[in-house]
């Protein structure tokens, strides 16, 4: 995740760390090459597993506690691809925005992989230069979680 | 050395003063504005106040508002004060989302801070708390010199003392400077008066000898440490360390985590309260008693012009939907909760609340035979840092010299590596903490016991560990947040400009009684 001067708990959590967290930001800048935290994993099953099932469960089935964590098992919500390339990308709510530390190609393969997995079908794959092009859109996704 | 090595060593310790800097700016460089107990004159005639969340936020707002005359209740979702204040014991049961149960097997005393475990000398609100409600409070160690920087990529992965880095990187740093000086290269930026002092300066600083030099010896011996220490009789003669040569030092990137103790919050003196953060939630839980409610989910916040009702459901007896009511309401239930239920708030407020996620952070508490890390290795209390994705190890700050199990922090991260812990199940964490940390101390892989790993975007009833705030979220939203809304207005540390401190939650908490209590004055 991007930390901002606003954070400074993160920020000094950070430097104090010698790599480990993707740091950018004001006052930290070569930062992104000092903490390289990049995300190893380049298959939308390894990404999945790695990141994504940490809120939306190994299953894809979500989970419920004071608030909830949408499944995404069998989600009409996926039936078009910019709906989860934009919340990959832009965040929603209570989800980062996680594509920031992602790849193109990487947010291409997660949001590929749960598409097709989970009892969701849907063929028509997001390709990279998807990704590229949604990515100057700044504006959070609009639609309902 | 020659002209560009010169320049590569500025840029690594402008690098340096810059984040400095920068950390001051970020470090809210005046004190917290806390200056006493809150005083509310005036009579509130018998308004009600319902306050969501027995955090320190919520607990505070309803110990004040009691005080002042005030009919509180307050509703939380655990079946415990405290919130984010907590501590995990022996015999305690967590359940985070998924449904993943961990027993906490803790030897009697021992405990695990999944959140806040240190409070600055300057947060005064929380301080001052602490002496109200009688919570002992004992040093907390930030910076130890025995303690350890460890970097897989250097020095053969053999973590290094936090001493010996510190005095050899003020060392190199300050014989460069005297050599630059000496060879007037900083005449543009220092008198000829000044030159002299910095000289002196430099020496001091470094531990230079009388030609400049960081060279082995006593004097830096005296700062690094020795390879045998001075001794008694016939057997006394010390032997001297060497000092780690300038480029491997800088290759090694360990003096990256130097910087970290200079920061104003993690200056001495910093405090912990005796037997676990959580002591603080659990005493106010006492001070206000059955004024709290456990157990609640609230499912739907409404106010009118008359008052506000809030409909929660008891989640252990389950049931039907109650309904409390009260004339305002202070709602500390986090951002990342509060945007998903259905709430009469106007617009700005709604954005305010839609804007932030929540971060990402872990924490693994280890639990170990002996402490073998003063045993063996003289580190009490304090931390080591690793570029490993366990990112640190906190000793105890507490116990020291005890026989039997300690705990210790075995993992604490964020960005990242946190997200990739919170996606393994609570046994990989602790598998994977125990990996990383017996790189460090094998003494890991014979005294290991037993483990506890929180991934804050699985706690239930945070979905993160604080509001994640940038500059442009605070310009645009910042103050529709904490803007009161009708009857409810908002509090907790992601209404604070301190996000994720204790101070941040209390303070905005104060300020919210605060101009509540005023609007209630004036209706």
């Amino acid at each position: 995740m991007h930390l901002s001067v606003d954070r400074p708990w993160v920020a000094m959590i950070a430097a104090a760390m010698v790599v480990g967290v993707a740091v950018t930001g004001a006052g930290i800048g070569d930062a992104q090459e000092i903490y390289a935290g990049a995300y190893p994993q380049k298959t939308g099953e390894e990404l999945y597993q790695g990141i994504c099932q940490g809120c939306h469960m190994p299953n894809a089935q979500g989970a419920v506690g004071a608030g909830a964590y949408p499944a995404l098992a069998k989600d009409i919500r996926l039936a078009a691809g910019i709906y989860p390339l934009t919340v990959v990308l832009n965040g929603q709510r209570a989800m980062p925005p996680i594509g920031e530390d992602l790849t193109d190609e990487q947010v291409a393969n997660v949001v590929n992989y749960i598409r097709t997995h989970f009892g969701n079908h849907y063929k028509d794959a997001v390709t990279p230069a998807a990704v590229k092009a949604a990515r100057r859109v700044h504006e959070p996704a609009q639609e309902e979680m | 050395m020659n002209r560009r090595s010169l320049f590569k060593l500025i840029g690594a310790v402008a690098g340096s003063a810059v984040m400095y800097h920068a950390m001051s700016e970020l470090g809210h460089a005046a004190e917290s504005g806390y200056t006493g107990p809150i005083e509310l004159k005036g009579n509130p005639k018998d308004a009600s106040v319902l306050i969501l969340g027995a955090g320190l936020a919520g607990m505070s707002a309803a110990l004040e508002l009691r005080n002042a005359g005030y009919q509180v209740q307050v509703l939380e979702y655990n079946d415990r004060p405290g919130g984010r204040n907590w501590s995990l014991y022996g015999g305690d049961k967590y359940t985070e989302l998924g449904g993943y149960t961990q027993d906490v097997q803790f030897a009697e005393g021992l405990y695990l801070n999944p959140g806040p475990w240190r409070i600055p000398y300057h947060h005064r609100a929380l301080i001052d708390y602490c002496k109200r409600l009688k919570v002992q409070l004992e040093p907390f160690t930030q910076v130890n010199y025995a303690a350890y920087l460890h970097s897989s990529k250097a020095f053969g992965g053999k973590p290094q003392r936090y001493r010996e880095v510190h005095a050899d990187f003020n060392g190199h740093v300050a014989e460069l400077l005297a050599k630059a000086t000496h060879q007037n290269q900083l005449d543009q930026a220092v008198t000829r008066e000044d030159r002299e002092i910095l000289l002196e300066a430099m020496r001091e600083w470094g531990a230079l000898d009388n030609n400049y030099e960081y060279k082995k010896g006593l004097l830096t011996s005296e700062r690094r440490g020795y390879v045998s220490d001075p001794g008694g009789g016939l057997t006394s003669d010390p032997v001297f360390s060497d000092p780690i040569a300038l480029s491997e030092l800088m290759q090694s990137r360990l003096w990256r985590s130097i910087a970290a103790g200079h920061i104003y919050e993690f200056q001495n003196s910093i405090f912990q309260p005796v037997g676990g953060m959580g002591m603080i939630g659990k005493a106010f839980g006492r001070e206000l008693g059955n004024l709290i409610r456990y157990n609640c989910k609230v499912t739907e916040i409404k106010q009118d012009e008359r008052g506000v009702s809030v409909m929660y459901q008891d989640t252990k007896t389950g049931g039907a939907v109650r309904t409390a009511h009260a004339d305002w309401c202070i709602c500390t239930i986090p951002a990342s909760i509060l945007s998903q239920i259905p709430v009469t708030v106007g617009a700005p407020m709604k954005s305010a609340i839609d804007a932030l996620y929540y971060d990402s952070s872990i924490k693994v508490g280890l639990q170990f035979k002996r402490r073998f890390w003063e045993q063996d290795e003289s580190i009490y209390g304090g931390m080591s840092f690793t570029d490993q994705p366990n990112a640190l190890i906190g000793y105890p700050n507490t116990g020291y010299f005890s026989d039997g199990p300690a705990v210790l922090l075995g993992a604490y991260t964020f960005g990242v590596n946190s997200f990739l812990y919170a996606a393994m199940s609570p046994e990989e964490r602790v598998r994977k903490t125990v990996e990383y940390g017996s790189r460090i101390h094998p003494q890991y892989e014979t005294e290991f016991q037993h483990g506890v790993a929180v991934a804050w975007h699985r706690v239930p009833w945070t979905l993160g560990c604080a509001g994640h705030w940038t500059p442009e979220l605070r310009a645009k939203h910042f103050d529709d947040l904490c803007a009161i809304d009708g009857r409810i207005v908002l509090a907790g540390e992601h209404a604070s400009r301190l996000p994720a401190w204790q101070e941040g939650a209390l303070l905005s908490s104060l300020d919210a009684v605060r101009r509540l209590h005023e609007r209630v004055l004036a209706a």
